[in-house]
């Protein structure tokens, strides 16, 4: 039993396809084995929506008259980059508020935009001859924008060691509040749901896949940055991790319920995506790495006691054990908590599974595949410090 | 001796008087302030806890109303706000008493009834829906 795409996008104009969320193609796997699936659905849709830090937007103001080439760039007091052509700028989400803080930055700017809320841009420039102008302010929304894209330097991280913190005092940190002591465990994926922990050989994925990207339709644009591959051998199955995903995508077609800005306390601001991404099910290999649940998807649970690079690692578990709220670390029983929703993957993959089935999302085939191995170095060029 | 949590509104000719102080000085309340908003010379707000005998604590709010200070006694709450939630389970992870769960349908719920008032979801919610709410007795 093979598929290809073009057979696939056939049955999907025809309006004739087999679309199953990929929590819906494990259950059918487990009723009635890995073959007869393979047979009975075409396309797995997943999603994801987690906090993802490398996130960002590109956007062209058009020019002011007389024309200015900003240098000093801030949308609501948080400072763009300035380093880009006349009035082109990148608003990175981590990116804070000069007056707020971290409790208002870039990713805040992305949501207000996407949601229609009016922004104020401040600019600043020592002018020249073709652009005299020296400061402007301005408020704009998003449709009056000539381009305002997404470009997601990494996401959809394809698996990511759940946090713990054995130290004496509550750490502060991107995967949420890790408490003393073994206080808790957190983890941030949709496991079972995640993109590619499902085509984990991304076979499927590369540049130029159509993905969901917060509501509009988007596309792989290159390898995410800090790409590797990595696979790990266990008796009952391989681990795989390190592919992520530079995604882009049009803001005027996004929807506000899937990109929320965050901040993580005494962290800093990050941006939740909503990225879905449907996989065809080309063979019965596929189809037995997209049958894979919970219980058979593993990550390393890391100690994040130490700030040096790297960070003592404290075992294997599966996703299903995270799922269940609590395992067993140092001989106690320790919550578990996500930082990714479910919730929300869930709807994205539902979303999605009726936008193929109704012939509204076609699927592309990658116009290159993504290297099959791709080393992730340390800083180069840099002296070792003491921790304070 | 007993807690109780008191909200004082001061009004603008009141904010620059030390009356914490008279409180510990002449009332014998031990206080601990929760949220404070005061402005010199306009309005202000005060959110605290004072701890003392029965006596003492009535005669201490009997001398803040008479300083001309609203005083109301208040009750604190957790609230969570359903509709911003995205339901990411961050919360979860500090909650002590799992007033706060993630259902097997992947939504956040939350048992008021188990809450413990230690505000660590308030401090560790990423998108801010959870919220510490004082509200009149």
């Amino acid at each position: 039993m093979t598929r290809t795409f073009d057979e696939i996008n056939d049955k999907i104009r025809r309006g004739q396809v087999a679309v199953f969320t990929a929590e819906e193609a494990v259950e059918m796997a487990r009723e009635c084995g890995v073959s007869e699936a393979a047979r009975k659905i075409d396309v797995v849709t997943c999603a994801t929506f987690g906090p993802m830090c490398s996130s960002g937007a590109f956007i062209n103001f058009g020019h002011s008259d007389p024309r200015i080439r900003m240098t000093e760039i801030t949308l609501n007091n948080v400072p763009a980059s300035g380093g880009l052509a006349a009035v082109d700028t990148y608003m990175g989400a981590t990116e804070q508020s000069r007056t707020e803080g971290m409790s208002y930055g870039g990713a805040h700017v992305i949501e207000d935009l996407i949601a229609g809320r009016p922004v104020t841009l401040r600019a600043s420039s020592p002018g020249t001859d073709c652009y005299p102008r020296r400061s402007l302010e301005a408020t704009l929304t998003l449709a009056e924008l000539n381009q305002a894209y997404l470009y997601n330097p990494r996401n959809g991280y394809q698996n990511y060691p759940a946090a713990t913190n054995s130290s004496g005092r509550a750490l502060y940190t991107y995967m949420g509040t890790l408490l003393p002591d073994y206080g808790n465990v957190t983890y941030s994926t949709s496991g079972e749901l995640s993109p590619l922990l499902k085509d984990p050989e991304l076979r499927t994925i590369g540049i130029g896949t159509r993905v969901f990207l917060a509501g509009a339709q988007g596309y792989v644009a290159w390898q995410g940055t800090q790409y590797t591959r990595g696979h790990d051998a266990y008796e009952d199955g391989d681990d795989f991790n390190g592919a992520t995903l530079a995604v882009i995508g049009d803001m005027k077609r996004m929807n506000p319920r899937y990109i929320r800005a965050a901040v993580f306390p005494r962290y800093g601001v990050t941006m939740f995506v909503g990225l879905g991404i449907p996989i065809p099910v080309l063979d019965e290999d596929l189809m037995d790495r997209l049958s894979r649940s919970n219980e058979r998807i593993f990550t390393q649970l890391v100690d994040y006691s130490t700030g040096r690079l790297s960070r003592p690692t404290l075992g294997r578990v599966s996703y299903a054990q995270l799922r269940s709220g609590s395992i067993n670390l140092a001989g106690r029983v320790v919550p578990t908590a996500p930082l990714s929703s479910l919730y929300m993957a869930r709807e994205i993959a539902a979303l999605l599974k009726q936008d193929v089935s109704r012939g509204e999302f076609l699927l592309q085939e990658p116009v290159e595949m993504l290297p099959v191995s791709h080393p992730m170095n340390p800083m180069a060029g840099v002296k070792e410090e003491r921790l304070p | 001796m007993k807690t109780i949590k008191v909200m004082m509104r001061f009004p603008a000719s009141q904010t620059d008087k030390p009356v914490t102080s008279y409180l510990v000085r002449d009332y014998n309340l031990v206080f601990n302030i929760l949220q404070a908003q005061i402005h010199p010379g306009m309005r202000g707000e005060l959110t605290m806890e004072l701890t003392g005998s029965e006596e003492d604590l009535a005669n201490g709010i009997a001398f803040l109303r008479g300083e001309h200070i609203e005083v109301v006694v208040v009750s604190r709450s957790i609230v969570w706000d359903c509709d911003s939630c995205v339901h990411c389970g961050a919360c979860t992870a500090v909650c002590p008493s799992a007033a706060l769960s993630l259902g097997s349908d992947g939504l956040l719920s939350f048992d008021e009834s188990k809450c413990v008032l230690c505000e660590l979801c308030v401090k560790s919610c990423p998108l801010s829906v959870m919220a510490v709410n004082y509200t009149e007795n």
